[in-house]
């Protein structure tokens, strides 16, 4: 694509490692209920099946998240089956919330999320260190001061 | 232009509480006509009379507690028996003025100011309600304030006079014929509905015909405000041209007053439904940040955008784009044969074409819809290829505006233009931001001022 960057950063290891433990917890869990309760135990099977296709699938979709700090915007990319660039300018950023789930504070994980005036704006990026999401807020709440542009 | 000195204190009209009451100000009228003429004896209607004098005084109070003033820059309004409140709208941050007159305000000669403020928290300041014939004056006035504040923030001051006397300049009345009948034919299936129902209440056995009739009465109703709202809104708006940017006016009962400024206009839509296009009319709708927020506007606005022509012939729709965006972009070009597989029933509507300043996209199945976004309001730039798009080496690039309706979509173009075009509109837009706000108002005033010309051709048939 015409803006690719020089080096895209990615999210940490570790979202890939969260994304699979979901996946696997998700259908073990599943599993078992449905040999226990289910009417045959195919079910069981069925979900582990499930489990085992998505597993290269989680990889994918893990290596396909990244983002690009360039001089005047922010890149973000995303999306296996649906391969979504957004660009956002950063004298356009009205705020930037970094949020962080249970399963997510676990593995020291934080997601970083851009706001535009715009509510079609999805840029958001998970899956950072906890200290990376806290640099990349600073650094776009800095950026985004310095250019900011009226509506 | 010198900042004002301090003025005193400003009230409302006393008799805004009666307005503002509204409802309950017919029902206590209600009750109070039995009072006046009837027979009864004084005493049964004390609880009665409790109640409306203590409705009169919340009035009283409440207006008592009002006041506003401008203070330098700012407007403040002070307001709140209890729990005081004192609001400060800074004017630079003016987005529009309206004015609005409901119908009880008309007939007491009253009406509101309504100051539209930007960013996205950006309420709305209300001055309900002013004496009649001050409000012009008081709306010029803040009109004025607003654009010396924002000017003060640059080097020049903005001392130059103004070029034309402040009249303004008709450019175009919406014609009440051509407006129900647009309305009805844009909501065709209303109407079809509705014949189907009388058809099948004139057929139908008793029994039937009584279901019939009354949910379809229930629902007739409905239908009926909902066209009796647009009407209302509608009627006989004028488009009028003026120093500060198109004034628009109109409305049946409730009159409404409003300048739209042209560096304040996010994006440009010109809607034509299906069963418009034989007839060549077009509704053109503009997005202006600030101008959708729930608060006191009406409901029926809420998934609409903002109609500055809700009905009128293309050539006049295209005028009045060419008065918003100068630059608009001229040569649109149709995205590659094999999008066809894709969107069978959009392609043929599918195109977009873009200026230095400007991007415009057409896309829609039934309904044509062309949006303008002039691309130092641009947001952010989205750049998605679904499974299919992959298949057929198609991308698609979108472009954000602050707007919540308008969004201006490159659809299904060719993968590698979809590439190109995200680079070069990130760039121009980067480039269209950073242009000094007023060498961009004085290009428009210049083209507005050399327009003005040929505006006075253009009417409606």
């Amino acid at each position: 694509m015409g803006v690719e960057p020089e080096e895209w950063r990615t999210p940490s290891r570790q979202l890939l490692t969260l994304r699979r433990v979901e996946v696997g917890v998700s259908a073990l869990v599943a599993a078992v209920v449905l040999a226990l309760a289910g009417p045959t135990a195919y079910l069981a099977v069925g979900a582990l099946v499930t489990a085992a296709i998505a597993w290269p699938l989680v990889g994918r979709r893990y290596r396909s998240w990244g983002y690009a700090e360039r001089e005047d915007d922010l890149l973000v990319r995303r999306g296996v089956m649906f391969a979504r660039l957004s660009v956002v300018p950063y004298g356009r950023m009205q705020f930037i919330d970094v949020t962080a789930g249970p399963l997510e504070r676990a593995f020291g994980l934080a997601t970083v999320r851009l706001h535009t005036a715009a509510a079609a704006t999805d840029a958001r990026i998970p899956g950072l260190e906890r200290e990376e999401a806290a640099r990349l807020r600073d650094r776009l709440a800095e950026l985004g001061e310095a250019q900011a542009a009226g509506l | 232009m010198s900042p004002a000195p301090p003025e005193s204190w400003h009230r409302l009209h006393p008799l805004s509480p009666v307005v503002r009451g509204g409802r309950a100000t017919i029902a206590v009228a209600i009750i109070l006509i039995p009072i006046a003429f009837g027979h009864d004896s004084f005493g049964r209607q004390v609880p009665q009379l409790g109640v409306i004098a203590l409705i009169v005084l919340a009035g009283l109070v409440s207006w008592l507690v009002t006041r506003w003033r401008i203070e330098d820059d700012d407007l403040r309004i002070e307001t709140g028996l209890i729990r005081r409140q004192s609001l400060r709208f800074p004017l630079a941050q003016v987005q529009a003025i309206d004015v609005v007159r409901p119908g009880l305000a008309r007939l007491f000669r009253v009406a509101e100011l309504r100051l539209r403020m930007a960013g996205s928290s950006g309420g709305t300041a209300r001055l309900a309600y002013v004496a009649e014939h001050e409000v012009e004056p008081l709306r010029d006035e803040l009109l004025a304030l607003a654009r010396g504040a924002r000017h003060d923030e640059s080097p020049t001051p903005a001392a130059e006079p103004e070029p034309a006397p402040p009249e303004e300049h008709v450019l175009a009345i919406v014609p009440t014929g051509p407006l129900v009948a647009s309305i009805l034919l844009e909501n065709w299936w209303l109407v079809v509905i509705f014949v189907g129902l009388l058809i099948g209440l004139a057929v139908s056995p008793h029994t039937v015909a009584g279901l019939l009739a009354g949910s379809g009465f229930v629902w007739a109703l409905s239908m009926a405000t909902f066209v009796w709202r647009r009407f209302n809104q509608q009627y006989r708006l004028t488009v009028a041209e003026g120093p500060d940017g198109l004034h628009l006016r109109g409305g049946l009962v409730a009159l409404t007053a409003e300048v739209i400024r042209p560096g304040r206009v996010q994006a440009v839509r010109l809607v034509e439904p299906a069963l418009w296009r034989p007839l060549g009319w077009c509704r053109l709708e503009v997005d202006i940040a600030g101008r959708q927020r729930r608060k006191g506007e009406g409901e029926a606005q809420r998934g609409q955008l903002h109609a500055l022509i809700p009905v009128g012939k293309r050539s006049l729709g295209l005028e009045l784009v060419d008065r918003l965006l100068p630059d608009r972009p001229r040569e649109l070009t149709r995205p590659p044969q094999r999008v066809v597989w894709k969107s069978p029933f959009r392609y043929r509507a599918l195109s977009w074409g873009r200026s230095d300043t400007c991007v415009a996209t057409t896309s829609g199945r039934l309904r044509r819809v062309t949006c303008w976004v002039p691309l130092e309001k641009v947001q952010s730039l989205r750049h998605v290829q679904g499974p299919v798009q992959r298949r057929l080496r198609l991308a698609s690039v979108h472009v954000d505006t602050a707007g919540r309706a308008a969004h201006a979509t490159l659809r299904d173009r060719d993968a590698g233009e979809a590439a190109t075009a995200l680079e070069e509109l990130t760039d121009l837009a980067r480039a269209a931001r950073r242009r000094p706000a007023l060498a961009r108002a004085d290009e428009v005033r210049d083209n507005a001022a050399c327009s003005r010309s040929v505006g006075a051709s253009a009417r409606p048939a």
